[in-house]
């Protein structure tokens, strides 16, 4: 009996001072992670007061962001993570994960704090679907984006046009803008009544936009195969591209691009992401709005992206434990709000969202958001420039647009072919 | 015939202005173009109605403008490598023109031969080395490949033949070391070529725009022409600032040009008549 | 140690930093290249295996590097000959003034000591449609319709060859001008008063004695153009080398395929067939201009 008791009690001090061992060592070192993003001014600002708030939360982390041109994120992050000199967290274009994932700079997260639940309650259905690969989840989002329509309601006015009535179809959008475009003595346009920029928005407006209005799918469900070389992507194609041959409406890189036509008032309207609000608010004589992409056929589609944060493989230990939290917090709903003020992108959260259904210009593009689809690319840059010379083949070239996308959906899946082989 | 030559002169200055308008005019639109606001840049008038100097202040002293940072960047890597090109390059010149050794001529064949190995093909491997090292986007690393030229070895090696044997025996008969040979007297004799020669090292210095675009990730160590490359921001392209940022990468060059005109033309002469 | 064994200790001490130098920046990395263009090497060394001939085989079957190279060959061989042609011509012009010279040719080499990239912006923003290009203000207000130029797959790689004349001009002038100063005037006053008139003199005297310096200029235009780099990054849309490819040269195409594609291995490929086309090309021409200059 007394061994007994002797043994429990020895069990228990050495519980004990177990305990007090372990509660010793918790805030003993600091933890520095570092966070990677590409250059934004608005989005590096809001994390560098999120890394404030977050410190103070947890005085023994420190965070340390660093940025990168868009241009050249990619290269650093393949040059640095498999050498070891890269970051905990960072962050990536949605469209970057396969290429990520595949390449081995992400680390899966952990069921434990990223179950599959935790995304399907918290986050949208295409969020949920894009930071997936091989059903382990990599990413986590603070904020999305749709696409909508654009117009200067200053030109409107100067058309005739009630500059309160953006055109709701597609049929409405063409005629307004051959009705908006202005032509100088040689038959030039020097006002585009709509902003033709494949290498904007433009390819991502044609690819989960207009094929799926004219009755075709771009890609078939695993993103593997393209399905859209068929009558109606073809139709899409030959839409898209007689605004620019037959009405003369606009044409890739009048005015440079389309954002410097739209801005500088040259361009009267124009097909952008919900990114774009922070920065033509800083304009005060652009008078601006946005309405929901136009319909066709009765149907109705917009296009989701999201730039999405990630554990680099390279964390590990007590790093990895600090990236988890801080990746937890900018994720967190308080991030999303502070990131819907600051730079104007809406809340993964769709409850979150759902409440800015009245704010202006964000609530256009969160209705979009309703019915999104997101991409999801194995090379994003390529994919993207198989639309734009397709888009080129045919205004430049003169090719029959249905032999354009021919050959694009043969370009392009080979492309995907050779990432999944 | 006089009158033949006096017409042919007189055709002949009215086609070579002809050219220079062609050759300055892009200075001019560009230079006319900085004092534009983002509204003036787009209309159709020449000159700006209403020219301003917003666009050099934002460059130089906004705080989101990196311009001072790259100005600073390329000034301090043209002057570190030319610095290194002096001293080495007038180095081996000296060494291969005045001292008997064998293997010479191999060697000044082999640097020599380096000529011709384009840099397209050497950024690859250079870049594979500066990971391994870690030296990508790092001073050092942008610097490395400049340090030294072919070219001007050979040009040194042309100038130090000049100088007469007698004045280096007569320094070493008083006892002085080689190397002090070398900076108390070489050097000061090819004082004219080695002119030439930073000139012209800092000038392709300054304008090199292949490596410095790929061992640099991040603003932070941009030259100025890699700036300037990387300059669109989110609101597209920003012509007024990218012209005035054009016309702050050219200006040190063209007061350098100007100032060492002489021997700019010299060094060019002499890079095509080496024969 | 004789006198002689210490000199040639002391030169290849002095030898031996710069040496270093050029071994390992220079030919060390050719060897590497050559090593790295037999693997399928990515972005780092991981996961590199040998594959032989394999990079060199997809390299030359890729129909965007043979773009690449038929655009390549069209910059020089349109590109070197205007250069060399225009310079020589004004550099003639430049002979039969007295006054001025200098002023001219300071006006002529600005553009070859000026930063390409900030002239490649310039001259972008100077060939942009209506109505915010000059050009094509200029043009419209002759009542001429507009020039696509940059945007024009016909037009545009012409464009950019045209600048690169532009900026090499002043260097090819001078040099061309110092040549023709170089020829002795007796030979000059000899022939015209042999009765020769102007066409013979410059066909007979001017242009044969001209020949080294036309050789090395051919030489180094060639060589220049067929590396075209900074002028099509920054003058095409997103440095892509369109509009649809008209204007990526080779050098574009290394880059592409080693910094946006992480694919070291086979860029290095690329870049060794660079390499020996113009190695090839320079032999060629100087055999060509060998047999002409030896006469």
């Amino acid at each position: 009996m007394k061994r007994v008791f002797g043994l429990v009690l020895a069990i228990g001090l050495a519980a004990g001072v177990f305990a007090e061992g372990a509660k010793e060592t918790g805030p003993a070192e600091p933890v520095t992670i570092t966070y990677w993003q590409y250059f934004f001014q608005t989005k590096v600002d809001v994390i560098d007061i999120l890394i404030q708030r977050f410190q103070a939360e947890n005085p023994n982390i420190k965070v340390e962001q660093v940025t990168f041109p868009y241009e050249t994120f990619n290269q650093k992050v393949a040059s640095s993570v498999p050498v070891g000199t890269g970051p905990d967290v960072l962050t990536l274009f949605c469209g970057w994960q396969p290429l990520y994932v595949k390449s081995g700079y992400l680390q899966e997260l952990s069921p434990k704090d990223f179950s599959p639940d935790y995304f399907r309650q918290n986050f949208f259905p295409f969020v949920e679907e894009s930071v997936k690969f091989d059903g382990k989840y990599y990413s986590v989002p603070t904020a999305v984006r749709s696409l909508s329509l654009f117009w200067n309601k200053k030109l409107f006015r100067e058309a005739g046009l009630d500059p309160e009535k953006p055109p709701t179809t597609l049929e409405e959008l063409a005629e307004y803008a051959k009705k908006l475009t202005k032509y100088d003595a040689q038959g030039n346009v020097v006002q585009a009544g709509l902003a033709m920029q494949p290498t904007g928005q433009g390819h991502s407006w044609i690819r989960e936009v207009l094929i799926r209005q004219f009755g075709g799918e771009p890609y078939s469900a695993d993103g593997r195969k393209v399905t859209y070389n068929s009558k109606a992507g073809a139709s899409a194609l030959q839409w898209y591209t007689d605004r620019i041959t037959k009405d003369k409406v606009g044409y890739p890189n009048f005015a440079t691009d389309d954002v410097t036509a739209f801005r500088t008032q040259k361009a009267a309207m124009n097909i952008d992401g919900s990114f774009r609000i922070a920065a033509y608010k800083a304009i005060p004589e652009l008078e601006w709005q946005v309405a929901e992409l136009p319909v066709y056929n009765g149907v109705k589609s917009n296009f989701a992206s999201f730039w999405t944060h990630g554990i680099s493989a390279g964390s590990k230990g007590a790093k990895l434990d600090a990236a988890v939290k801080f990746l937890k917090y900018i994720t967190s709903p308080q991030a999303q709000e502070l990131w819907l003020e600051k730079v104007g992108e809406l809340p993964a959260n769709p409850e979150l969202a759902y409440k800015q259904a009245n704010t202006p210009y964000v609530g256009t593009f969160l209705k979009g958001l309703g019915y999104a689809k997101a991409t999801i690319f194995v090379d994003e840059a390529g994919q993207r420039n198989v639309f734009v010379n397709m888009v080129d083949e045919v205004i430049l070239k003169n090719r029959a647009p249905a032999d354009a996308i021919a050959d694009a959906a043969k370009t392009e899946q080979k492309l995907i072919d050779d990432f999944w082989k | 015939m006089l009158r033949d030559v006096r017409r042919n002169t007189w055709i002949a200055y009215t086609l070579l202005t002809l050219l220079s308008i062609f050759m300055i005019f892009p200075f001019f639109w560009m230079l006319v173009s900085s004092f534009k606001d983002a509204e003036q840049i787009f209309k159709a008038a020449i000159l700006p109605s209403n020219p301003t100097t917003a666009n050099y202040r934002f460059l130089f002293f906004d705080r989101h403008s990196k311009f001072p940072l790259w100005f600073a960047n390329s000034v301090m890597v043209a002057a570190a490598t030319t610095g290194s090109v002096v001293l080495f390059d007038s180095l081996l010149g000296y060494t291969l023109a005045k001292f008997v050794f064998p293997g010479k001529k191999l060697i000044f064949l082999l640097i020599m031969s380096t000529l011709m190995i384009p840099t397209e093909m050497l950024v690859i491997p250079w870049y594979s080395l500066s990971i391994t090292l870690k030296w990508v986007d790092s001073y050092w690393g942008i610097m490395f490949p400049g340090m030294m030229s072919a070219f001007g070895v050979f040009l040194m090696r042309q100038f130090s033949s000049t100088i007469p044997d007698e004045l280096i025996d007569a320094a070493r008969i008083d006892g002085q070391t080689e190397f002090r040979i070398f900076l108390t007297i070489i050097l000061p004799l090819l004082g004219s070529a080695l002119a030439t020669l930073t000139i012209f090292n800092f000038i392709g210095n300054w304008n090199a725009f292949l490596w410095p675009l790929i061992i640099a990730s991040g603003p932070a160590k941009f030259t100025l022409p890699v700036g300037l490359a990387n300059f669109s921001g989110e609101l597209g392209n920003e012509w007024h600032l990218i012209m005035a940022g054009a016309t702050i990468s050219m200006a040190p060059l063209i007061l350098v040009f100007l100032i060492f005109q002489r021997k700019i033309i010299r060094g060019i002469t002499l890079s095509g008549l080496k024969g | 140690m004789t006198i002689a064994g210490k000199r040639i200790r002391t030169a290849y001490i002095f030898l031996s930093i710069p040496l270093a130098f050029f071994l390992l920046v220079r030919f060390f990395p050719m060897l590497y290249a050559l090593v790295m263009s037999l693997t399928n090497w990515g972005l780092t060394a991981r996961n590199a295996r040998f594959i032989g001939l394999e990079n060199f085989r997809n390299v030359l079957t890729d129909k965007v590097f043979l773009t690449a190279l038929a655009n390549t060959t069209r910059y020089a061989l349109i590109g070197a000959p205007l250069a060399i042609l225009f310079s020589l011509f004004f550099a003639m012009q430049l002979n039969r003034i007295s006054r001025g010279q200098g002023l001219y040719r300071l006006v002529y080499v600005l553009p070859y000591i000026t930063p390409v990239v900030a002239v490649s912006w310039v001259w972008r923003w100077i060939f942009q449609p209506p109505p915010i290009g000059i050009l094509n203000s200029l043009i419209g207000s002759l009542g001429l319709p507009a020039l696509g130029l940059l945007l024009d797959p016909e037009q545009a790689l012409h464009s950019i060859t045209a600048v690169n004349v532009w900026v090499e001009l002043g260097y090819c002038i001078t040099i061309f001008l110092a040549g023709i100063q170089n020829i002795p005037n007796e030979y000059i006053e000899a022939a015209k008063i042999d009765g020769a008139n102007g066409w013979n003199v410059l066909t007979r005297i001017t242009l044969p004695l001209l020949l080294p310096v036309t050789l090395f200029l051919t030489i180094m235009q060639g060589i220049q153009f067929m590396r075209i780099f900074t002028q099509v990054y920054n003058m095409s849309f997103q440095a892509q080398g369109g509009p649809l490819d008209s204007t990526k040269s080779v050098a574009l195409y290394i880059y592409q395929t080693a910094f946006t594609k992480f694919q070291l291995g086979a860029a290095a490929s690329a870049s060794l067939v660079l390499f020996a086309i113009i190695m090839l090309i320079t032999l060629l021409q100087m055999k060509f201009f060998d047999k002409r200059i030896n006469y």
